[in-house]
């Protein structure tokens, strides 16, 4: 966005960026920026904050007032994400003993998946590489991946990295309408990931193909960006 | 997963430095059209989602509020855009703010591009940037909010 702030300013504009990682803003000093010691991927800080992101924008804007740049202030609020938590959220028991761990997980998850996506007026974040149906054919192929073949010929039917968001966004939304807090899934950065990782067939089966395209010497760009980088 | 350790590893990846930089001064707060401009790869639902290191941008309509996420980094949470896309695209606290009279009006129209550019950013700075500030001038919009992930 930094970037972005000095185009559009030299075109006439009055920008104001919101920054997330201060020192990229301080390098690139866009005209007014406003960092926000926010997690990743929330740079109004708390979703489902109206009071918190009007505070947010109001600071923004203030910078506005000044007569001379480039401003870069912090937002005197802060939301760490400090915890190494992992979100409580029960999984529906199997349906099926026969399925594929991964496969039948996804399949029970499937009515809260749509649940939640009706509560939002049908707004998803799913559908970018694989259909609902295509789940199934995706688990199974990375478990093929598991178990050493190789990941172009397993049958993915997109990019492991569009597949990977895919898989994660389905679990997230699912988890949105099971959590057995659902504020602190929202509240809480990261928890849902670290559920999804480490708590769900699916998020174990996703990072074990990762692991095999890696020793197997996939390329860095199919496996890597998979997961978080500090994974 | 850490979100401190995923910005201490990409606080210091290259970008463009400038030399020289504009600083308009803008009509009060309270007589401006605002536009958001965001990096984090927002389309909707009936529009091309972005491809990795794509320079072109997408036009959201302000009244629509079926946006999804199209960025492709793992390195951001993505459940907080989720259950409220104004942590990323603040719309409604700008129509909030328009009717309290805090800023002039909310722009029909607002951009989206996707972050993950090559150091340089020469296109989205000589090309995709510029044609998309037309459609926002064309609104008559005074001030821009840049909205990251």
């Amino acid at each position: 966005v930094c970037t972005l702030a000095h185009v559009f300013e030299g075109l006439g504009f009055a920008t104001v960026a919101l920054a997330s990682i201060r020192e990229q803003a301080a390098k690139v000093g866009p005209p007014r920026a406003l960092h926000g010691n926010f997690p990743l991927g929330r740079p109004l800080g708390r979703p489902n904050d109206s009071l918190f992101q009007n505070r947010v924008l109001t600071a923004a804007f203030a910078l506005l007032d000044r007569p001379r740049g480039p401003v870069l202030e912090t937002f005197p609020e802060s939301v760490s994400d400090v915890s190494e938590e992992a979100l409580v959220c029960h999984l529906p028991p199997r349906l099926d003993p026969n399925a594929l761990p991964a496969v039948d997980e996804a399949n029970a998850l499937q009515a809260a998946y749509r649940r939640s996506v009706a509560a939002r007026d049908g707004r998803t974040n799913f559908g970018r590489a694989l259909t609902e149906a295509q789940i199934p054919e995706v688990l199974a192929a990375l478990d093929r991946i598991v178990n050493g073949i190789d990941w172009k010929q397993a049958g993915l039917p997109a990019d492991p990295a569009q597949i990977a968001i895919d898989l994660r966004t389905y679990y997230f939304e699912a988890a949105l309408a099971l959590a057995e807090d659902p504020a602190r899934a929202t509240d809480t950065a990261w928890a849902l990931e670290r559920w999804f990782l480490h708590d769900t067939e699916t998020g174990r089966l996703m990072m074990a193909a990762r692991q095999a395209m890696k020793d197997a010497g996939a390329s860095f760009a199919a496996w890597f960006y998979m997961a978080p980088l500090d994974r | 997963v850490s979100d401190a350790d995923i910005k201490r590893a990409v606080a210091d990846i290259p970008a463009p430095t400038f030399d020289v930089s504009s600083f308009v001064i803008p009509k009060r707060l309270s007589d401006c059209k605002v536009a958001i401009v965001t990096t984090a790869g927002l389309h909707h639902e009936d529009q091309d989602a972005f491809a990795a290191r794509d320079t072109s941008y997408r036009v959201l309509d302000g009244s629509r509020r079926d946006i999804r996420m199209g960025h492709w980094s793992p390195n951001f949470d993505r459940v907080g855009f989720a259950a409220d896309l104004n942590v990323v695209f603040p719309i409604d606290r700008l129509n909030e703010m328009a009717r309290a009279g805090v800023i002039g009006a909310v722009a029909p129209r607002h951009l989206s591009f996707t972050g993950n550019q090559d150091e340089t950013m020469t296109s989205l700075r000589i090309d995709s940037g510029p044609h998309a500030a037309a459609l926002l001038r064309a609104d008559g919009v005074d001030v821009v909010l840049l909205t990251p992930v």
